[in-house]
């Protein structure tokens, strides 16, 4: 039996996303684009699917353009805000987004882009005077995440997005994780384009949603066809976008019930830090996700709890430089500034509704004696201390 | 998830040799550490040794390990290997040697077990007072600021572990995982390895040409192989140890080798290659060829060289 933490990484398949999905696998096979009639039937439920989706984000069906999955959208996103305002050279983000936005900041600059990426402070926060501080009229797009993947802070996105309008940037926001844990409703909102996919808010993987505001002068990235009203050319992947317009619908009425997630989550926290000495919340001062905490056990490293824990039946997962296959810590945690004694040894136990009192127990039972096990290990620890410099202990800036 | 071996998988769930070793007065014994990594870099060792001074060896071996999976078994690995040997021993045992007795690491985990050579190397220099800021490794041009690897360092990863690409170089020891603005250097590194190892198997094919369209006596300070009397063991040794320090360290240093000499067992020379030599794909021509050859003409016809 799995104890399955890592909801940030992927969900499971809600069962009534899978049973509506099915059909569309088998029997109901046509293609929306084609012109009988059993292709048609098809291109109906596509439409239905764009409704729920509409509905949970506030948006109009119109808005709503499906593609591939969350990177897809960043990539589009980008591309679209920059051809909307050709004469504008300044991208805004920050140091904190997913690979999918801050890899595509990267090569940007290296064709005559600028890109200012905005730091956040010890509990994950932007600051929004430094945000305004770099914004000029040469600026084409603000782009934030609205949650972060790895701490669950929420980012004061329509703060963000009044600064961007002000000075007549493109506003984009990429919503994966927060679609389905908070609500929102791009109706009165400042966002001209949001991501979001699929694979978590339990529907499968291979389905996103690219939001498009209405007038927004939308330019698409993939060429070759006119599904999407020519927005996104490709084959329509029915029983994805199905299966995401019925988890669309249940996202729905969860958002109702996310208390209990973040009861849960609380549980976890405290008993953890209550339990286990040298253990912090990272980003635990500020708004946060309901379903995510991100803990760092000082003095051991990421990959050898994960695999302790794996062991228990329990899917975490660590920004560690060990578990990524990269040399650095995340991202997200480095530039939170936090201590070298933190940073190596943060683990990330995301909630789903899903997730039961049971599971956060069998956790709480485990945990004591693992990092126990690894501490006595570890040369960090109690009196071998000394060990420590005080450049191992504050983050070099 | 990492595909570990079930050995690498055994000694991290189970460690063998955890903890310190604490200094004590008993007689013959020396207690001595040695540490690298920190836990800025994500992963550091200390390792512990007791050591009995009158036989030179590693009485016992423990250790204690901030880092991932593999870390902690190839901690334990390095312990276990080394426990019983000679200083001398263990100062030849590899990161591949490591890597081996735990079935293997992935490729992107093999930085574990050179930080447990380092770590072994690091103790036995404490313990003969060599300072470890003088280790050559920390000597010479630093290539990648941001963890600090040198030049020598990297020229040693690509030597011992056969080397070819910037992306080994990086799982080895490190060096280009940051910012990533030294790893054309390294790529001059690699190249610079390439064409030195080819050197030498050129020079190493040159002799062998010269030897068999030569008669095989040439002048030299070093005495005939044929020698009238048997040479006694000590002799023989002194004269092997000679002619590799005058005849063929000069040749394969130039090259950017080098070899010594391990043991004589009868009429078998152990020896080790570094640098070049080591890393070269023709290191068979360059032992029986560089080095064999010699050692025949100049100390036994029946001499036979073989690398550990």
């Amino acid at each position: 039996m799995v104890t399955y933490l890592d909801n940030n990484a992927t969900t499971r398949t809600d069962p009534e996303v899978l049973a509506a999905m099915l059909p569309y696998l088998s029997e109901l096979y046509g293609n929306p684009s084609s012109m009988h009639s059993f292709g048609g039937q098809v291109g109906a439920v596509i439409e239905t699917a764009r409704e729920q989706v509409a509905t949970l984000l506030g948006a109009e069906p119109t808005e709503i353009i499906f593609n591939s999955c969350g990177s897809e959208g960043n990539n589009t996103a980008i591309h679209a805000a920059l051809a909307a305002q050709p004469e504008k050279r300044h991208i805004v983000t920050t140091a904190v987004e997913h690979a999918a936005i801050l890899a595509v900041c990267k090569h940007l600059e290296k064709r005559g882009y600028t890109v200012t990426y905005l730091s956040v402070d010890e509990r994950g926060e932007l600051d929004l005077m430094e945000l305004e501080a770099t914004m000029t009229g040469g600026t084409a797009l603000v782009t934030t995440m609205y949650a972060n993947n790895e701490t669950g802070v929420i980012f004061p996105v329509e703060q963000i997005g009044e600064i961007a309008k002000a000075y007549g940037a493109t506003f984009h926001v990429d919503a994966v994780q927060a679609v389905g844990k908070v609500p929102i409703n791009l109706a009165t909102s400042t966002i001209d384009l949001l991501t979001l996919s699929g694979h978590k808010l339990h529907a499968p993987k291979g389905i996103g949603v690219l939001y498009v505001r209405k007038g927004f002068r939308f330019r698409p990235f993939l060429l070759g066809g006119h599904q999407e009203r020519g927005r996104r050319a490709g084959t329509h992947n029915v029983p994805a976008i199905v299966a995401l317009g019925k988890a669309a619908e249940l996202a729905q009425t969860h958002l109702a019930h996310t208390k209990r997630e973040a009861e849960l989550r609380d549980l976890l926290e405290y008993g953890i830090l209550a339990t286990i000495p040298d253990t912090v919340v990272n980003g635990g001062g500020a708004p946060r996700l309901p379903n995510t905490t991100n803990i760092g056990f000082k003095y051991i490293e990421g990959e050898a709890i994960l695999f302790m824990l794996n062991r228990e039946g329990i899917c975490a997962s660590s920004g560690s430089a060990c578990t990524s296959g990269s040399l650095d810590p995340s991202h997200v945690l480095t530039a939170m500034g936090l201590p070298y004694t933190i940073l190596h040894g943060s683990i990330r136990f995301s909630l789903s509704r899903y997730t039961t009192e049971a599971e956060i127990r069998q956790v709480l039972t485990v945990m004591p004696e693992i990092v126990e096990r690894l501490r006595a290990l570890s040369p960090f620890n109690n009196d071998q201390a000394e060990w420590l410099q005080e450049r191992d202990v504050a983050l070099a800036t | 998830m990492w595909d570990y071996s079930e050995k690498v998988l055994e000694l991290f769930y189970n460690p063998i040799n955890q903890g310190a070793i604490a200094d004590s007065a008993e007689p013959d014994v020396a207690v001595v550490y040695g540490e690298v990594g920190s836990i800025a870099c994500g992963d550091a060792l200390r390792l512990h040794l007791k050591i009995q001074p009158s036989t030179d060896s590693i009485l016992d071996a423990r250790f204690q390990t901030f880092g991932c999976t593999s870390a902690i078994a190839s901690s334990s690995a390095l312990t276990e290997i080394i426990k019983g040997r000679t200083l001398d021993q263990a100062l030849h045992i590899t990161n591949q040697d490591i890597a081996d007795f735990l079935g293997g690491l992935p490729e992107a985990k093999m930085h574990c077990s050179v930080m447990g050579q380092e770590a072994l190397e690091a103790a036995i220099y404490k313990y003969r007072g060599i300072e470890i800021e003088h280790h050559e490794d920390d000597e010479g041009t630093l290539v990648c600021a941001c963890y600090g690897i040198t030049e020598t360092k990297i020229r040693r990863a690509i030597a011992e572990n056969d080397l070819s690409t910037v992306e080994q170089v990086t799982n080895y020891v490190k060096a280009g995982g940051g910012c990533g603005s030294c790893l054309a250097n390294i790529e001059d590194l690699i190249l610079d390895a390439q064409q030195s190892a080819e050197t030498v198997r050129a020079a190493a094919l040159a002799v062998a040409k010269e030897q068999s369209t030569q008669p095989p006596i040439r002048p030299s300070t070093h005495p005939p192989a044929h020698s009238p009397t048997p040479l006694t063991n000590l002799e023989k040794i002194m004269r092997i140890q000679q002619v590799i320090e005058e005849e063929v360290r000069p040749v394969l240093i130039a090259d950017g080798g080098d070899v010594s000499l391990h043991d004589v067992q009868g009429d078998r020379v152990l020896v080790k290659l570094y640098g070049a030599c080591g890393s070269c794909a023709s290191s068979t021509e360059t032992l029986k060829y560089a080095i064999e050859a010699k050692l025949q003409r100049l100390v036994l016809p029946t001499l036979t060289v073989e690398a550990i």
